[in-house]
């Protein structure tokens, strides 16, 4: 099964790399009001079932892959075809 | 006095990526203290009651600075030697490392400038009831030099008042912080004030010819708290 954990800046947190993103963007003449970067993982899991590897994965987070106190995260599980 | 008096042993870990451990088992030993290496991989730590964490780029700083360190084995023993009421010291990637370990509140983010910032700063000594600023006078002025791309100390709303309220905050930038901290924290302890992390680099602040020798007055305080503890039976 995989999956994709995105990673965020929480709101509020100073993201330089956002606001340096941001300017270059303006200064391309793009109308933009706010840019933030975060991070995006992309796993191949070993397990196939869909509440197991859910509960994995928010361990995953919550232990490595996101900073609780300055990053939010996002699961998302793919489907196989 | 006797001659034959033990010196004060401090392990100095590093970590892949490490870069600042040599200098600071130079400068420890050149304080008095015995100092003694410790790989990333081991899960013990020699005997010893301080324990420096280095600075540098601990597993290439993947993913974010010290997530990965905090995993390394040894961890556990810094884990167990901090909660023993023994002394643990982070510098630069060694704070980042505390941080992400838990041993220490707060996160380190990339400056704010997203520069890489290398020169000294005027650091002000908000406390000197540590055993990492015991020499220091309160108040005092150091010039420490920093060399770190992620020192922008964050607290949210409610940690940073609990750590002005708790006396947390043992250094600060004085004037404008060089990397965005905020409330310009430079070096935090923890509640209990066995556990520090410190930005700036007191290992390349040991010797005139390199400058000031204000980064001894830290790690002078940390030989000397490691001296008194290592004669002091064993609390049970």
């Amino acid at each position: 099964m995989r999956a994709t954990v995105l990673v965020r800046p929480k709101p509020g947190i100073l993201d330089p790399q956002g606001e340096a993103v941001l300017g270059s963007l303006k200064q391309l003449g793009f109308a933009v009001d706010d840019a933030r970067v975060g991070r995006v993982v992309d796993l191949e899991l070993q397990n196939g079932d869909r509440e197991r590897a859910r509960a994995d994965l928010e361990r995953m987070c919550k232990q490595l892959l996101a900073n609780p106190l300055i990053e939010s995260y996002e699961i998302e599980l793919v489907e196989e075809e | 006095m006797s001659t034959a008096e033990p010196k004060p042993r401090v392990a100095v870990i590093t970590f892949p990526g490490s870069n600042d451990d040599h200098d600071a088992a130079l400068a420890l030993t050149r304080l008095g203290a015995e100092v003694l290496p410790v790989w990333h991989a081991d899960r013990e730590l020699p005997d010893v009651r301080a324990v420096v964490l280095p600075g540098g780029f601990s597993y290439g700083d993947y993913l974010r600075a010290g997530a990965l360190a905090r995993f390394a084995p040894v961890m556990d023993s810094v884990r167990a030697l901090a909660a023993d009421g023994g002394l643990v010291l982070g510098i630069c990637n060694g704070f980042q490392v505390l941080c992400e370990a838990g041993l220490l509140p707060g996160a380190l983010r990339p400056n704010h400038s997203l520069s890489f910032v290398c020169r000294d700063v005027p650091l002000t000594v908000e406390r000197t009831d540590t055993p990492f600023t015991a020499r220091c006078a309160k108040g005092q002025r150091l010039s420490i030099p920093i060399k770190h791309g992620e020192g922008c100390f964050f607290a949210g709303p409610e940690l940073l008042p609990e750590l002005e309220r708790s006396d947390q905050i043992v250094l600060r930038y004085e004037g404008e912080s060089p990397n965005g901290s905020v409330a310009g924290i430079a070096g935090i302890v923890n509640a209990q004030g066995n556990v520090m992390g410190v930005m700036p680099h007191p290992e390349h602040a040991v010797d005139a010819l390199t400058g000031s020798t204000d980064g001894a007055l830290l790690l002078g305080s940390l030989v000397d708290a490691a001296r008194v503890d290592a004669a002091e039976p064993a609390a049970v």
